[in-house]
């Protein structure tokens, strides 16, 4: 530095600091990419199969038919196999020559969508494969982990640890069916499933707010309330002839419903779905661009600072925390209402962990968290289209695996070290 | 606005931290609160902002009694506070920061960030400020997140502004811009409440002084009394300020460290590269503002951070890499920053936590057993030889003073046969009486031959002790001058300048002092 920019007032303070980053090289992206890419080319020339795959787009209620897209498996398999083997050896070269050393983003992408194409196009050979039933069976089982994850971004962000979506879930779905089989009326099972979600909320927003118990265990004993409470009550209750008015019928979108493939996908769901949609929106805007969102946030990061500029840190964790309950139940009246239309007891089988599971991996952030609960039903919908066309060359229950695999991996691999809110899961005790 | 305290009581249990204090603030004056650490002047503050609730007495602003249930309402009233420990959020920008908790909102509860820009904008001109509205909180050095404090407190119209210990955190150029800036808003008829334990700081600004010492208020003080007076209104006794040593007396260097580095979890060299050596029987102060990689490097040369690069040798033996007993069995003592985190354990008694680190044999331990009569006769005498204030050797060490705990980390360190000692932040929460008795036994320490690392953010403790000092910035050493360099240097030195160009920027000035000697 030279003696000129020595000025009276001190000219460095001012510059940001920015630390010399460490390149850490890590060999574990371009081994795992060289492990998938292994099993391709297994499954290409060691293990060949013969014939063509045929990949259905149109679904049996479209006005404009499209004609299956035939593919001839051997030797497709074969060529993404090798464009595989040769994306991991890419991954190696940049992860040890590169600048920084890290993978970019679209190849783990591009690498996982050839992956997957590659693997069903072996697995259903000589088959029919409905692609588009696969997409929208996807949308199915994620919609309530969307509902699950956002209820769990929500409360994190505000400084509550939500492990109880999983019992939310599954009251809103219980509550849902108790009250469809009594009115009768889906407006009413819609809100009483919401009401149910906010009532395990008040639960965990009182013990874990005002009594300061332990979020993760206060999350835990409510799971298991919830289960052994619902279990109970659907033995003693009959909740299982909702009856059709009380059911969420499918309201296909005008014109847009039409669309090839993206219309069934997208716009012909019940109005639970629909609604999803402008939830995700609505959680995104609120938290990043309103001032309830900007509470919230400061809140969940540095409660003492929102306090000191006024903000009832206690009375926005509770009422937060119990929206976030009101929409994960509204995730169990679709298990209840839309998707299966009765309630059987442990219904949710986890989709409240996986939703958790979603938050992480989506880094706490409501539009990534909704991909991440995407990836975790795609997984699901995979294996139910496997089994359902017929696939033996995979073994049933690695398929059924498929999900909860995904999850770990992604989770315990891919997020890596990610800062989440400073102050989710610590009590708030003004000294 | 004039404000006024009539009476403030305040009790933790059977801790009266404030005990009926009175104090009045005019509109355009600066007044100190000058007291110790734990003298109860942060309590006091914490009352008038709202965050606690006081027993007795009464808050008046302009003579009308108020009533705060909470921070929100101190600021209604036109109560503005400058926090120690900055209350503002890291992943925020500064717009969002000063707009919190009064946000203004367009159509459908959208922020209008625009607004809270401007609003950023126009009051940094007024004071000349260089802030930008739209940079993260946690990218920003310290010096520039205090103004951020500062516009937040401005923007909701402060007519009374509480600055709690905010110079801790500053260089000494830092320090004299808030100065600077408390003199401009006093102008414009701010009331102002300055609360530290810098004697110098306190002569410079104030224009009327209030000492508390235990929770009460002593006596009002002169702005031109002199800092033993001043002292000694503090601390109750009269207490020397200066460290008295002999020049050092240095061997051959014991510790040799060569480009060491300490990379955290983010990958970040908080360290960077940094070489030294410490000779037997000298002090080498390592200077510096809080968090430009001092804990990390003492951490780095007591075994405690996972990821290091280079070496150091202590006694021509690598250390580097060793776990740390094994560098606490080669001889090296320790004073970690945060005694009440890393130092004791609270729940343990005196004696206890005396033996802690050699928990492993004799003579404290045989066949397993802990020896209470050897370890009970060796800690009453560490307890009279350290003048450590206790009710007896089986007080619960959580129950001391903050001076008395560090006494006790003190006699535990330096009982043992040591070939290097590292103290960090070794006043830190101290108070003054305890300050001179712990310099007086580092002095001591180095006069037996041991070579020493103090790391201090406090400039009076760096220059009183050091034989060398060291200055960091942003992980790495900028340079090692020696103990007279005058304290304008080390303050460019601090903010990053090298000795060479810090030495010429303040040069003028040092040649008008050297000619009015």
């Amino acid at each position: 530095m030279s003696a000129e920019t020595a000025a009276p007032v001190v000219p460095a303070a001012h510059a940001p600091i920015v630390l010399e980053k460490a390149i850490v090289r890590s060999p574990k992206a371009p081994v795992i990419l060289g492990v998938f890419a292994l099993l391709a080319l297994l499954a290409a020339f060691a293990f060949p199969r013969t014939g063509t795959t045929r990949f259905g787009l149109s679904t049996s209620r479209d006005s404009i038919q499209l004609d299956p897209i035939p593919v001839s498996t051997q030797p497709v398999v074969a060529v993404i196999a090798v464009l595989l083997a040769l994306l991991a050896i890419l991954a190696a070269v940049i992860v040890a020559r590169g600048r920084t050393g890290k993978l970019p983003l679209w190849l783990t992408i591009v690498f996982a969508v050839l992956f997957v194409v590659a693997f069903l196009t072996w697995a259903v050979a000589d088959g029919l494969l409905p692609f588009t039933g696969l997409l929208v069976g996807a949308l199915g089982v994620s919609t309530p982990l969307i509902f699950g994850a956002l209820g769990g971004v929500l409360s994190e962000r505000v400084g509550v640890v939500n492990v109880a979506i999983e019992g939310q879930l599954l009251f809103g779905a219980f509550s849902a069916a108790l009250v469809g089989v009594a009115t009768g009326s889906a407006a009413a099972a819609l809100i009483a499933a919401a009401v149910a979600g906010m009532l395990v909320s008040f639960v965990l927003a009182a013990f874990s707010i005002k009594y300061l118990v332990d979020q993760v265990i206060v999350g835990v004993v409510l799971n298991v309330l919830v289960t052994g409470l619902t279990t109970f009550l659907a033995g003693v209750i009959d909740v299982d002839k909702i009856p059709a008015s009380a059911r969420f019928a499918t309201v296909p979108i005008p014109l847009l419903s039409e669309i090839p493939v993206v219309g069934p996908l997208l716009f012909r769901h019940s109005l639970i779905v629909y609604f999803m949609y402008i939830a995700v929106f609505a959680v995104w805007f609120g938290l990043n661009k309103t001032r309830w969102g900007l509470r919230l946030r400061a809140v969940g990061e540095h409660p003492k600072a929102a306090d000191t500029v006024g903000i009832n840190v206690g009375r926005t964790r509770f009422w937060n925390v119990s929206l976030a309950g009101a929409i994960a139940g509204i995730g169990g009246a679709y298990l209840a209402l839309d998707a299966i239309g009765l309630f059987s007891k442990e219904m949710t089988n986890g989709a409240g962990f996986i939703a958790l599971a979603a938050v992480i991996f989506g880094r706490w952030d409501p539009v990534r968290a909704v991909l991440a609960a995407l990836l975790f039903g795609f997984a699901t919908s995979l294996q139910n289209s496997l089994s359902a066309a017929g696939v033996t060359a995979v073994p049933k229950e690695f398929l059924l695996m498929l999900p909860y695999l995904i999850t770990v991996l992604a989770v315990a691999g891919l997020v890596g070290q990610v800062r989440g809110p400073a102050a989710a899961g610590k009590p708030y005790i003004k000294s | 606005m004039k404000l006024e305290l009539q009476g403030i009581t305040k009790r933790f249990g059977s801790l009266v931290a404030n005990d009926h204090i009175d104090l009045v603030v005019e509109p355009g004056e600066i007044h100190c609160l000058l007291g110790e650490n734990g003298a109860g002047k942060s309590t006091l503050m914490n009352v008038l902002y709202g965050l606690y609730q006081a027993d007795e007495g009464s808050i008046l602003l302009d003579d009308a009694v108020q009533h705060f249930s909470g921070p929100g309402d101190a600021m209604a009233a036109g109560i503005g506070m400058v926090h120690q420990h900055f209350m503002l959020i890291p992943v925020f920008t500064v717009a969002e920061n000063v707009m919190l908790g009064h946000e203004q909102t367009r159509a459908g509860g959208l922020l209008d960030l625009a607004a809270a820009r401007a609003k950023v904008r126009e009051i940094s001109a007024r004071f000349g400020f260089d802030v930008d509205p739209d940079a993260r909180i946690e990218d920003l050095p310290v010096g520039v997140q205090q103004r951020v404090e500062i516009i937040k407190a401005l923007s909701r119209d402060a007519k009374v502004l509480v600055f709690d210990e905010p110079t801790a955190v500053l260089t000494p150029q830092e320090t004299d811009e808030l100065m600077a800036i408390m003199r401009q808003l006093k102008q414009s008829g701010t009331a102002i409440v300055f609360i530290t334990h810098k004697l110098r700081e306190v002569r410079e600004v104030a224009d009327r002084i209030t000492v508390v010492r235990l929770g009460k208020v002593v006596g009002e003080a002169s702005p031109t009394a002199s800092n033993s007076e001043l002292a000694a209104m503090m601390v109750g006794r009269s207490v020397s300020l200066t460290v008295e040593k002999t020049p050092a007396d240095p061997g051959e260097a014991a510790l040799v460290v060569r480009d060491l580095s300490v990379i955290d979890p983010q990958n970040q060299y908080v360290v960077s590269h940094v070489d030294f050596e410490v000779r037997r029987g000298e002090i080498l102060a390592i200077a510096g503002v809080q968090g430009n990689g001092q804990t990390e490097l003492t951490e780095a040369l007591l075994g405690l951070q996972p990821r290091t690069e280079g070496s150091v040798t202590l006694d021509g033996v690598e250390i580097a890499g060793l776990a740390p007993r094994r560098i606490l069995d080669a001889g090296v003592g320790f004073v970690p920053e945060d005694r009440g985190e890393d130092g004791l354990v609270g729940e343990f008694t005196i004696s206890e936590n005396l033996m802690l680190d050699r928990s492993n044999g004799a003579p404290f331990v045989r066949g397993g057993a802990v020896q209470k009569a050897v370890l009970d006769a060796f800690a009453e005498e560490k307890v009279r030889e350290f003048d450590i204030r206790a009710q007896g050797i089986g007080t619960a060490v959580g129950r001391l003073s903050g001076g008395n705990q560090q006494k006790v980390v003190l006699a535990r360190e330096l009982s043992r046969e040591l070939r290097l000692f590292v103290a960090a932040q070794p006043t830190r929460g101290v108070d003054v009486g305890s300050i001179e008795f712990i310099h007086k036994r580092i002095v001591a320490t180095r006069d037996q031959g041991v070579p020493i690392i103090v790391v201090s953010t406090e400039l009076d403790e760096v220059v009183a002790l050091a034989d060398r000092i060291a200055v960091m910035y942003r992980g790495g050493i900028v340079g090692i001058v020696p103990a007279d360099t005058p304290r304008d240097v080390l303050g460019l030195m601090m903010a990053g300048e090298s000795p060479e160009s810090a030495g010429a920027a303040v040069a003028p000035a040092v040649t008008t002092t050297g000619a009015a000697q």
